[in-house]
């Protein structure tokens, strides 16, 4: 009778306070960035960490991905930054992937990696793109600094249980359309807040054919909805992904693990507060033209007219994007020329991500002018690209091929945009300045950043490819 | 631990923007701290200055009449985008104590609370009417009494508004919610002994 989301949740409950559960923690995850001040904060109450085998540390956000950064990071903050991880790790007995281990990369693609992240569990991270995990059909999902600190310590939660929201996606995606555009085509629909306060439970023949790359493709972007949570419920491609991988069951436990998680599925009669139905049959490459994700059109539109816009707050949140994108009502959006193009992050630099922008790179040249990076997930993935010989493609195209970790996403590291620079991005999120101060990031698929790079301006992959 | 919040009554600052989102409040090069002071620069820093550092004037954190205001309010969807509690670490460190929207986001809500700041959701025509009137006459003043649950507005008008009764017991106390919960720890260890039993394959220690 229930949904996932609360079968989960049900499960997860130490005890409870008015409306608020305390809600149990499986995993968390810590970065570099969101952690030093919640392990001081432990440091200074006097308290220990609950249990350090149930933490995994990972520095991602701002290691540089040049080759040299084994040897030096020329940024002393940053330096800083990961030097106290590894202290904050090393002493509470926590491990820690460091930046010279085969396995880093960035945190929500190396959970699933190493089968951290296992269906029916809650895991956390201070990071709001934690939603990413839920693909796995489990409670994931950001939390800030504060809340980093009280897992440490208690290892649980206080939370409220979030409205329900089901996302239907049904028919065939065309070729060379792909999990990206599909969830940017949602968040377009339901807009930057529509999912505040849900937690959005992706379903339907088209999510189920996905591969679990897809799944948290989709699950990633939830956040940009404005919902905490993305999830998605397990099935034998799920079993398939995880089975052998270092911290999934073991043999012997692997049968009881299944029939477990078989159980999770929502029930046919579950109630949802929301639903929200989406035939991609006919869905298009998404490119996104303005400084909120919700501001995705198909590629063969154009930008959009504040003036048509009846909302005056809405017609002015408009011209102010427009404005900082540099854009003209009525343009088309494969005229806009790019000087950027950036293959990465934790939406989009996973194995698949990067096999279908190869494909589109292959036997054609990065356009002059144009710098064009990728940015492999993490370690495993930079080596299964290499072993398939996707490095010497991008190579040979004039793409740049770099270490793991979240790079031109949020420009912490030396990898940023320079004002007024626009790029053709993988990435989840076009705010103002997030790729660097005064740079202009359009959102796009991987086959569709490919297609920016050769071309030198946004174009419709499946011209570029035919 | 945290400070204390009950009464303000201060100049209202105006931001009529939707979807203010976090790295526009503080820009990922300010979040390479290892401290959760000293932010107040970064605060809103594109927008507070120009491309050679300069002020601009029209920005309204650098208008003289809204200096020192404690109460900022904003139009919806505030906060959204990254979970950096540095956002309201450098909100708190510029001195605002209390921010005004139609909605904001869940994580950015939660971070709030956590640090003593108090969200303040009202409605989005009460939002606007509040914006308009502080910007038709800046420096005035809005008072937000936690205790009583109300905004009153330049013009003597009043907003109640709703807030979540251990949200505000524990604003009002400045109360340190992990010593709270560690009153739970028999629970906890109840709850792990028996999870353990259950799915024993999530007790395995993460190899190094
Ligand atoms: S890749 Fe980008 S969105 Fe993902 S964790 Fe890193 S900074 Fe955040």
């Amino acid at each position: 009778m229930g949904t996932m989301f609360a079968k989960i949740w049900d499960r997860h409950v130490v005890t409870r306070r008015g409306g608020d559960v305390l809600l149990y923690i499986d995993r968390q995850l810590v970065h570099e960035v969101t952690s030093p001040q919640a392990f001081e904060g432990l440091r200074l109450a006097g308290r220990p960490v609950r249990r350090p085998g149930a933490i995994l540390a990972v520095p991602d956000h701002n290691v540089p991905t040049t080759p040299d950064r084994a040897e030096r990071i020329d940024d002393r903050e940053s330096r800083e930054q990961i030097e106290a991880l590894r202290k904050n790790a090393l002493g509470a007995g926590v491990t820690l992937i460091d930046i010279t281990d085969p396995r880093q990369g960035i945190v929500h693609i190396i959970g699933p990696e190493a089968g951290l992240v296992l269906p029916g569990i809650t895991i956390v991270c201070g990071d709001s793109h934690t939603g990413t995990l839920g693909a796995f059909g489990a409670i994931a999902f950001g939390i800030g600094t504060s809340e980093v600190e009280h897992v440490l310590a208690a290892q649980s939660l206080w939370q409220k249980m979030p409205r329900q929201m089901r996302v239907t996606v049904t028919g065939a995606l065309r070729p060379l359309v792909t999990p990206k555009d599909v969830i940017l085509s949602v968040i377009a629909r339901i807009g930057a807040s529509g999912g505040t306060g849900y937690a959005i439970e992706f379903a339907g023949e088209t999510v189920r054919r996905m591969s679990m790359e897809g799944r948290m493709t989709m699950c990633n972007m939830t956040i940009e909805a404005g919902a905490r949570f993305g999830l998605i419920s397990p099935d034998e491609i799920t079993y398939a992904y995880l089975k052998g991988r270092p911290l999934a069951p073991p043999p012997g436990m692997w049968e009881a693990a299944v029939a477990d998680w078989k159980t999770l599925p929502s029930d046919p009669d579950a109630k949802w507060d929301r639903e929200v139905a989406l035939d991609a049959s006919a869905l298009e490459p998404h490119v996104t033209w303005g400084t909120s994700p919700q501001d995705a059109l198909p590629v063969g539109g154009a930008v959009p007219d504040p003036a048509a816009q009846a909302d005056p707050g809405e017609k002015d949140r408009m011209r102010r994007a427009l404005e900082y994108m540099g854009l003209v009502p009525g343009t088309r959006l494969t005229d806009i020329p790019v000087d950027k193009v950036f293959i990465g992050s934790c939406t989009n630099a996973r194995i698949e991500d990067l096999r279908a922008a190869a494909a589109v790179a292959k036997g054609r040249k990065v356009a002059p002018g144009v710098t064009a990076l990728v940015v492999p997930g993490s370690g495993l993935v930079k080596k299964q690209a290499e072993e398939e010989g996707l490095d010497r493609v991008f190579l040979d195209a004039g793409f740049q091929w770099r270490l793991p970790g979240c790079s031109m996403c949020l420009g912490m590291n030396p990898d940023k945009l320079k004002a007024g620079e626009r790029c053709a991005s993988t990435s989840n999120r076009n705010f103002e300045g997030r790729q660097g101060p005064g740079g202009r990031t359009h959102l796009m698929s991987p086959p569709m950043a490919a297609a920016a790079a050769v071309t030198g301006r946004i174009a419709d992959v499946r011209e570029v490819a035919r | 631990m945290r400070e204390k919040f009950t009464f303000l009554d201060t100049a209202g600052v105006p931001l009529d923007r939707r979807n203010v989102d976090t790295d526009a409040i503080i820009p990922a090069r300010y979040l390479k701290t290892i401290k959760r002071t000293g932010l107040e620069e970064g605060l809103f820093f594109a927008w507070r200055y120009d491309a050679d550092g300069r002020e601009r004037p029209d920005f309204p954190l650098n208008r003289p009449s809204y200096r020192g205001g404690r109460v900022l309010v904003a139009g919806e969807n505030f906060g959204c985008g990254s979970s950096r509690e540095h956002a309201v670490w450098a909100l708190m460190d510029f001195g605002f104590r209390a921010v005004i929207a139609p909605s904001f986001s869940d994580i950015f809500h939660n971070n709030c609370l956590k640090n003593g700041m108090l969200p303040v959701t009202l409605p989005a025509a009460d939002v606007q009417s509040l914006i308009d009137a502080l910007l038709a006459a800046p420096g005035c003043r809005v008072e937000v009494d936690l205790p009583g649950q109300t905004v009153k507005g330049p013009k003597g008008d009043v907003h109640r508004f709703s807030i979540d009764p251990f949200a505000k017991t524990c604003l009002l106390e400045g109360l340190d919610e992990i010593a709270l919960t560690m009153k739970s720890a028999p629970e906890i260890d109840r709850y792990e002994r028996e999870r353990k039993a259950a799915t024993p394959w999530l007790f395995r220690d993460i190899p190094g």
